[in-house]
């Protein structure tokens, strides 16, 4: 960094280099997986170069599902992953947004008490309490519907302190100017705090989106329901066949579709994704 | 509060606030106090009559030694991947932050396991620590090793390590590029001039500065070992065998799901309440004290 040094560069390439094996390979022995049969996997003979059978094993995975199990084909538990996902992403911006917005703007009776009532929730995740929640959850009849899979989840604080924190630093003359103009509180929002939020809104999806796609343990008690069980849940069912053996080839072609989406989603909006993230946790 | 320009109309400031604080009071408040409430009743094996019993299901809990072999089992799992999960993090970090050709290419790369759900992440592990059949458990056992992490412990516990290791590093590795990156030139700058070699420059300085960062770190990566390893484990071992990766929050999962004991499971409850609770207030404590300097 300062002196020069001739072989500097040399041991962070190095280190770099290693850790991009120890972190790329699981994800790559996955994809070449997928692509071989699976008598070449079952006896340990496994290549590192990748096989002819992908589109077959991609079709079984995908469309046909494989008549060994009963379970649903992935493509119907990549559907109800995607709509979980933006489920939650879209419904804890919107109603974090409007809350953030009647705190910071408004002025009404118990407005801190609201605050720190939201604020609270902060504090337990959804493991801690998660049967009475599951209870809850029936009694509402909610098992085995997305707004059952949805709404629990979208019951936290940390996007309404974020949109919070940002409404702080608005100027207050952009508020007096709107209003001289004669915009009340909705026309203000929608015309002018509302353009302003894209950028934390787009960072906010990016985290949730993955958040939500990632979840394990809620979808795992609320979906009883073959065909709505997401793809992170059904993986287990497929490497967890009593007396048979695994079908690994379409396990890791599972495994592979899963991490497809948020994968994508964070290397192609990389640099929203980290600004959302370290504004989110400090 | 700071002073707003401010909007009057009490009605619409209502209706915002209103679904947030209906699906906390459903989905959040009225389900915590129902685990407080039923860790204080007993329910007898058909469900038909419950007895308000004080603290029985706490002192019956405090009586078995399963439980105290998972608050073993959870401090062990926890300090081996927070430390191992942190210093991995570091030690990329600070590679990355030198001005090096292709630099962001790594950084890419380096994020993937973020974006990663943790089960599937355990699938990933599991098939490549398949006895049998996975290449690095053939690698294990062609020198001698017998690797099988579904009869032994000790193998069952370096695989969730691993796996809850990996899953976490990009998250620990972001955090550090960022501290690192909040540390003025300068600073390092007059180390150099005065003669310090980096391996000094360092420790003295660049490690100290982190603190801030590193202590964050740790209660969150606190916080993810106890609760965001419950997909791997589930995946993984089940929390076998005989109990040995059965963490305090898959216990709490797995008693739950018997269905048994549902006062024991909910006193079980209470008690991580407890524990998160007293980590999240470290974490605002220190939050406040950074923001003040």
């Amino acid at each position: 960094m300062v002196e020069h040094r001739r072989f500097g560069n040399l041991l962070p390439h190095l280190v770099l280099i290693a850790g991009v094996i120890v972190v790329a390979f699981p994800v790559y022995l996955a994809v070449i997986a997928s692509t071989h049969d699976n008598s070449v996997i079952a006896n340990g003979q496994m290549p590192l170069y990748p096989g002819q059978h992908a589109l077959e094993t991609y079709w079984h995975t995908i469309v046909s599902g494989t008549g060994r199990t009963t379970r649903e084909p992935v493509g119907s538990m990549l559907l109800s992953s995607f709509i979980m996902a933006v489920g939650i992403a879209a419904g804890k911006i919107a109603i974090s947004i409007i809350s953030a917005y009647a705190i910071v703007f408004f002025s009404f009776p118990f407005r801190m008490t609201a605050f720190w009532a939201i604020f609270i929730t902060l504090m337990l995740p959804v493991e801690v309490r998660i049967f009475p929640t599951y209870k809850i959850t029936s009694d509402l009849h909610m098992l085995d519907s997305y707004s059952g899979l949805i709404l629990p989840l979208i019951a936290s604080a940390t996007a309404t302190l974020l949109f919070r924190q940002f409404f702080m630093t608005v100027p207050k003359e952009l508020v007096e100017a709107s209003k001289m103009d004669g915009a009340g509180p909705i026309r203000f929002f929608f015309d002018t705090l509302l353009p302003l939020s894209v950028t934390n809104i787009a960072a906010l999806f990016v985290i949730l989106f993955i958040y939500g796609w990632n979840q394990y343990l809620w979808p795992l008690l609320i979906t009883t329901r073959d065909d709505m069980q997401t793809i992170v849940i059904g993986i287990k069912k497929i490497i967890d066949v009593k007396d048979a053996l695994t079908e690994w080839s379409v396990a890791m072609a599972t495994a592979v579709l899963a991490m497809l989406p948020p994968v994508a989603v964070v290397v192609l909006l990389q640099r929203l994704f980290v600004k959302g993230l370290i504004e989110t946790e400090k | 509060m700071e002073n707003r320009a401010i909007f009057s109309g009490r009605l619409l400031a209502c209706l915002l606030v209103f679904p947030q604080l209906a699906i906390s009071l459903i989905f959040f408040y009225w389900p915590a106090a129902q685990a407080v409430w039923q860790s204080f009743l007993v329910q007898d094996a058909f469900g038909l009559s419950t007895e308000f019993v004080w603290f029985e299901n706490y002192v019956n809990l405090l009586k078995t030694p399963e439980y105290y072999h998972a608050i073993g089992t959870t401090f062990l799992f926890s300090l081996l991947v927070v430390f191992f999960s942190l210093a991995i993090g570091l030690l990329l970090a600070v590679m990355a932050n030198r001005n090096i050709a292709g630099v962001q290419i790594y950084r890419t790369f380096l994020i993937v396991p973020y974006a990663v759900a943790p089960a599937v992440a355990s699938v990933l592990f599991i098939f490549m620590f398949q006895p049998g059949l996975g290449m690095i458990a053939r690698a294990l056992q062609r020198n001698g090793i017998d690797w099988n992490p579904v009869l032994n412990g000790t193998h069952a516990m370096i695989l969730i390590v691993i796996v809850s290791v990996w899953n976490q590093i990009s998250y620990n590795f972001l955090f550090f590029l960022a501290g690192l990156q909040s540390i003025p030139k300068s600073v390092i700058e007059a180390a150099a001039i005065d003669g310090a070699r980096p391996a000094r420059r360092f420790w003295t300085i660049v490690f100290p500065l982190l603190s801030p960062t590193t202590f964050f770190l740790i209660v969150i990566n606190i916080t993810y070992a106890f609760f965001s390893t419950l997909g791997i484990i589930d995946t993984a071992t089940e929390g076998g065998p005989n109990g040995s990766t059965s963490t305090l929050v898959y216990k709490v999962f797995l008693d739950g799901k018997a269905g048994s004991d549902l006062g024991g499971s909910a006193a079980q409850s209470v008690i991580l309440m407890i524990i998160v609770i007293a980590l999240t207030a470290i974490q605002f404590r220190y939050v406040e004290k950074k923001v003040h300097y």
